[in-house]
């Protein structure tokens, strides 16, 4: 028992010490300059966009493409979400739009079977 | 105060995303027989949904600490570009400077990305609340699955694609704010390429490097042709730089 806890507070450690690393990582490379080189300020500004349609498509990775439903929930929700934002600029309308069609599609149209 | 209201509605949008994982997490600590304290710690100090939840498995299937420092390098690697955007805005935050780097997460990272502070708002004061609300959030979610997930009558599964929608909305905004669409269609092409290629679980760190590497090369381009004038993409950036000096 005495030796568990210590597993888990080690692992718990090692995955907290990591992941710090990774967030912190360009704030050591670049945090302690006065000023910035060009190129870094130039990512700063344009890499955001590029990132964040990269981050759409990493939480849509798992959508089973080849077998049934082919990824239609997501793809109808994906297009509700862009509609309803388009029209209205509401984030939270758009979260809600979205979600709520993902929810009830995958539990009626859409069922995987089990 | 009006700082702190305004961090409020910000945040909100990713409740949602941040109890479900949260909670999830709590579920599934709990389930491997840990008790709650384990999932307060890491909800206090590790702060990464996605990490918790492959880390629940690593636990359980008692991996060495190398595979679990491996492991969470590579989930987790992504954050390595986020930071990029915020160095100079973090810098002066002072005493929270450390704080504001440990807890900028997926979420943290496009909120502050896309955010628009409105007359009289503190960017700082702003920036920090949001950090702070959220990570609050999200100890209580892990805290709450691990105590009462159990207890939860509703079957929630699906309002993990709130993240998703969210994600979506951000890239709308920033689509209509930024003067160059390239960088997100680089973004998009840089994904799906090397999603096709290498499949769902390792297409992110590729996308990532490419896309850097595409749009450095685009610079060094821009700048060889300053002589015909300037490029929208400099433009937006020399108008983002002055927004941000005046904010502060």
């Amino acid at each position: 028992m005495n030796a568990d806890w210590i597993n888990t507070l080690e692992a718990l450690t090692v995955v907290a010490l990591v992941t710090i690393l990774t967030r912190s990582l360009p704030f050591w490379f670049f945090g302690g300059k006065k000023e910035l080189p060009d190129t870094v300020s130039y990512l700063g500004a344009v890499l955001p966009a590029a990132i964040m349609i990269i981050l759409v498509v990493f939480c849509l990775r798992n959508t089973g493409l080849t077998v049934y439903p082919f990824g239609l929930p997501e793809l109808l929700s994906v297009a509700v979400v862009i509609t309803v934002h388009r029209f209205r600029k509401n984030v939270f309308l758009s979260i809600i739009a979205g979600t709520g069609l993902y929810m009830v599609l995958t539990r009626t149209l859409f069922m995987i079977v089990s | 105060m009006k700082s702190f209201i305004f961090a409020f509605k910000q945040a909100i949008p990713v409740f949602f995303p941040y109890l479900f994982i949260g909670i999830a997490f709590g579920v599934l600590m709990d389930e491997a027989g840990y008790s709650a304290g384990w999932s307060l710690l890491s909800g206090v100090f590790i702060y990464a949904g996605s990490m918790q939840i492959v880390m629940v498995s690593l636990l359980t299937a008692g991996a060495s600490l190398g595979t679990i420092a491996l492991m969470t390098f590579f989930v987790n690697a992504r954050h390595i570009f986020y930071g990029i955007a915020f160095i100079e805005q973090f810098r002066k935050t002072g005493r929270k400077y450390p704080y504001m780097i440990v807890t900028l997460t997926d979420e943290v990272y496009s909120i502050l990305c896309s955010i628009d502070y409105p007359d009289g708002v503190d960017v700082r004061q702003t920036d920090f609340y949001i950090t702070l609300i959220l990570h609050l959030v999200w100890i209580l979610s892990c805290l709450t699955g691990a105590l009462f997930g159990q207890l939860i009558p509703y079957d929630l599964a699906g309002i993990e694609f709130s993240a998703t929608a969210f994600f979506i909305t951000v890239c709308m905004n920033q689509w209509q704010s930024m003067d160059s669409h390239l960088p997100a269609i680089i973004g998009l092409i840089s994904a799906l390429s090397f999603y096709f290629i290498l499949g769902p679980s390792q297409f992110i760190l590729p996308a990532l490097v490419v896309s850097v590497l595409v749009l450095i090369m685009m610079k060094s381009r821009s700048n060889n042709q300053k002589k015909n004038g300037s490029l929208d993409l400099e433009a937006d950036l020399i108008e983002r730089a002055e927004e941000i000096s005046y904010e502060c």
